[in-house]
């Protein structure tokens, strides 16, 4: 292999040229162009309202889904609501849900362990989550997470007892899930920004546990 | 349009297997469960897929099956379950 080596900053580490992986103009990767184009060649949008949205999106993350558990765990009252009503409980606690999917949230408890999944697509709560990881859509992650999802949760690390009922939830349709995990023993008397540190993106799919 | 199924009833899912964009996981046709909740009124989206109106609305149901009667080989224990979003027109009272 060293023998192929002609690329060089003459600097210490010659190496192979590396191909960049960003240069594949697939069918939708064109369509999208083109859409996009249009519609703001036609006026109606603006190539900065199609930045602003993509600046949403990428904006969404873990640290809202986070920021909504730790506030669960510290007032009840916002607890039972949310358990009761995800969407209207998440946009009391500041996250907008613009989107017209509704969101539940499933609470794991002590005989309860909740995992989410979407065996059609890769639906997920993207309004509390973000983007969802890649092994989340993977083919694998998305069929076995339904008929074994012990063996799953095992390769996580997450080794629960026989006594603790496994509910899967597979997001077929118009609802998004968040699981809201068991706060950690210790973590008492944290204050909720403290808590929401605490909170793991794996956990709010149900993967792992805190 | 007022709810076929309740809370709590038991519901079949029909075994069909029509051709197009299908929301009901070919795993769960033809297996029986519990309803779990009712989510609302939704356009169809089997109608959406196709730049069709999706009207009328269907009602969406959260079923909840469970593991050992999907899946013959299930080695975990008898409580754990699975909750699949069912629209009406696939649901059918039991037999």
């Amino acid at each position: 292999m060293m023998d192929n080596i002609t690329h060089s900053h003459d600097g210490p580490d010659p190496h192979a040229p590396r191909p960049d992986h960003d240069d594949t103009l697939t069918h939708h990767r064109m369509l999208e162009i083109a859409v996009r184009e249009l519609l703001i060649e036609k006026g109606i949008l603006t190539a900065d309202e199609v930045r602003e949205a993509v600046e949403r999106m990428d904006a969404r993350g873990p640290h809202l889904g986070a920021k909504v558990v730790a506030k669960a765990w510290v007032d009840p009252a916002f607890k039972a609501r949310l358990l009761q009503d995800g969407s209207a409980a998440v946009e009391e606690a500041g996250v907008q849900m613009d989107q017209p999917t509704r969101l539940i949230v499933v609470e794991n408890t002590p005989t309860v362990h909740n995992l989410v999944v979407c065996t059609l697509c890769s639906c997920y709560p993207r309004m509390v989550l973000g983007i969802p990881p890649d092994w989340y859509k993977s083919r694998a992650y998305r069929s076995r997470a339904v008929w074994e999802p012990r063996a799953v949760l095992a390769e996580f690390g997450t080794i629960l007892p026989e006594d603790v009922s496994v509910r899967v939830h597979d997001s077929t349709a118009d609802m998004r899930y968040l699981v809201l995990p068991m706060q950690p023993k210790g973590s008492e008397g944290l204050g909720e920004a403290k808590l929401a540190e605490l909170v793991t993106r794996d956990s709010m799919i149900g993967v792992t546990t805190l | 349009m007022s709810p076929r199924f309740d809370v709590g009833a038991r519901v079949n899912v029909r075994r069909g297997n029509p051709p197009g964009h299908i929301r009901t996981p070919y795993y769960i046709r033809g297996k029986s469960g519990t309803v779990e909740r009712i989510c609302g009124e939704f356009r169809n989206p089997e109608e959406l897929a196709y730049g069709r109106s999706g009207e009328p609305k269907q009602v969406l149901y959260r079923v909840r099956f469970v593991q050992k009667e999907l899946w013959p080989a299930y080695t975990g224990p008898a409580n754990d379950t699975i909750d699949v979003e069912l629209y009406e027109h696939w649901l059918e009272p039991p037999q």
